[in-house]
């Protein structure tokens, strides 16, 4: 494996008494397509939380290209150029869909990523792009928040169920434009509970059951039994 | 003839509270704090500008631009070192904590400055007046109301147009994803204060150029404020300013009726329009 971008070693997580993960580790290398598959309750959105800072942990348990971030505030990890499209997308309502767009931008990290080739990967958001965001259908606000976790030019994107709720054809649509936002160097973080869709985007799959990892592979070499052993843990 | 003379006065003096209310109705939008200590603070921008003026040997309007930095600064390190330690999911703790600061303040201002009226003296100004028709206005009032139109459609642009106004915004809407778009919310919260305080150092100001004060006055002040922006509607700017200004007419008008009327007849019209319509009269519509 080349050399991680992302390096997660014995992570701990918690909410109050309540323990989500247990001694997580997984390495993401540079430039790859991981995938998280679990089921419902499994871990993963904490895990996506663990790393972008929203839940602070060990220091030392998340390292972003050799540094310790686990402790970091969730403001300084996205200024490393770590952004997460989060579960439920979360768009900002009072913000119109281009406001949330520019929020995104708002650090001014460098990379290819403005308003106009934003509007390019999704030419609806430009005709819309006056109104407030929670006024889109969802697959339209899944594409302002990928958008919007885009335009801080990331190293690392993650993206927590972004197909949640969404009909069939706008999953399709929003992974087709997939391949054209990694590549240029970006590491890409994919967590789905449509495991096929997982496998096809991913080089390599971590399966999480009960707050711990049961399977991590190349995605093209996992079974599809030791996946369903994985998942359930039967 | 006397009562238009009323509703024109009640206007102006509406306007002074639209200053007390708006910097109320910044920080509950931006964080959602209950400031008890607002009242206070407007006070102690009045005795800062007093010994400002009296230092310095200048008028209150040149004090008023070394005011505004002053209490804005002071708003920040207030947030920063204070108040953010006690913000959380419960609104208690820094209501509290707010109520200890308005106490404090009041001791100190009574300390320093003893409980006599104080007056900021802006000289010949201040019984200035010019007629409209058959209405007699003061230049001061006037001045006043045209500096609340002005702060607010200040704020209504910092919070629409600007950079710092989007993150307000934000994270008013959701603070933990505001943060993911590496906005500090301490900072952010720091500067909503700041701006807070800015606000609150004109009004005190004017405060202190219209009516004599002292070290107890802040309570009501805070009420006016309070009703002023419960009868806008939250979160709305210009809607807080008609909360201003309906609630200096009612107060001029049952001052008309009876002197001893006017700060309870604002209260009467605050608490009717409580009740018909609980949102305020403009409330902002989103989800
Ligand atoms: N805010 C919270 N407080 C307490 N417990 C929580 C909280 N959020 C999640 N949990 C618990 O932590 C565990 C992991 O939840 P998490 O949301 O990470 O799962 P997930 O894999 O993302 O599930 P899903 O597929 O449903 O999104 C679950 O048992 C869940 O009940
Ligand atoms: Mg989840």
């Amino acid at each position: 494996m080349p050399e991680p971008i992302l390096s997660i070693e014995g992570l701990d997580a918690h909410y109050g008494d309540f323990q989500a993960l247990y001694g997580l580790s997984m390495q993401v290398a540079r430039g790859e397509v991981a995938a998280v598959i679990g089921a419902n309750g499994a871990g993963k959105t904490t895990l996506m939380r663990s790393v972008s800072g929203l839940i602070r942990n060990q220091p030392q348990a998340i390292r972003f290209r050799g540094q310790p971030i686990g402790g970091l505030r969730a403001d300084q990890v996205a200024a490393l150029g770590i952004a997460l499209v989060p579960e439920g997308r979360l768009l900002f309502p009072s913000l119109s869909v281009e406001e949330n767009l520019i929020i995104g931008g708002q650090m001014g990290r460098p990379g290819p990523w403005n308003l106009p080739r934003l509007y390019d990967l999704f030419p609806i958001l430009r005709e819309r792009r006056h109104v407030p965001a929670t006024a889109l259908s969802g697959g339209q606000q899944q594409m302002v928040a990928i958008g919007r976790a885009l335009m801080s030019n990331p190293d690392l994107l993650m993206m927590d169920e972004i197909s949640l709720g969404l009909a069939p054809v706008v999953i399709k649509s929003i992974y087709e434009a997939l391949p054209g936002i990694v590549g240029e160097g970006l590491t890409a973080i994919v967590v789905e509970q449509d495991i096929a869709k997982a496998l096809s985007v991913s080089s390599r799959v971590t399966c999480l059951q009960e707050g711990r990892v049961s399977l991590s592979g190349a995605s093209a070499q996992v079974t599809r039994d030791a996946i369903s052993r994985a998942y359930f843990g039967v | 003839m006397d009562w238009v003379n009323a509703v024109v006065q009640g206007t102006l003096l509406g306007g002074l509270y639209a200053m007390f209310a708006a910097g109320l109705s910044l920080i509950f939008g931006v964080m959602r704090l209950v400031n008890i200590a607002h009242g206070d603070l407007i006070v102690l921008s009045a005795y800062v500008a007093l010994s400002g003026a009296m230092l310095l040997g200048v008028s209150p309007f040149v004090v008023l631009i070394l005011a505004v930095p002053v209490m804005a600064a002071f708003g920040y390190l207030l947030q920063r070192l204070v108040l953010n330690r006690t913000m959380g999911d419960d609104i208690l703790p820094p209501l509290l904590v707010t109520f200890g600061l308005s106490v404090i303040i009041q001791n100190a201002l009574l300390a320093a400055y003893s409980a006599d009226p104080q007056k900021l003296q802006a000289g010949a100004i201040e019984t200035a007046a010019f007629a409209i028709g058959p209405i007699t206005v003061g230049v001061m009032p006037v001045i006043v109301f045209a500096t609340a139109v002005a702060v607010i459609a200040g704020l209504q642009w910092v919070f629409y147009h600007t950079a710092l106004g989007r993150a307000f915004r934000a994270t008013s809407d959701r603070q933990d994803i505001a943060q993911l778009m590496g906005l500090n919310r301490a900072h952010v919260f720091g500067l909503a204060m700041a701006l807070s305080m800015a606000v609150t150092a004109v009004a005190g100001v004017f405060l202190g150029m219209r009516t004599s004060f002292d070290p107890a006055i802040g309570g009501s002040r805070l009420i006016f404020g309070f009703e002023a922006v419960i009868i806008g509607g939250l979160g709305n700017l210009w809607g807080t300013l008609a909360g201003g200004v309906i609630l200096g007419v009612a107060q001029t008008l049952g001052a008309k009726l009876h002197p001893g009327f006017q700060v309870l007849s604002g209260h009467v019209v605050f608490l009717f329009i409580l009740a018909v319509r609980p949102r305020g009269l403009f409330p902002r519509i989103d989800g």
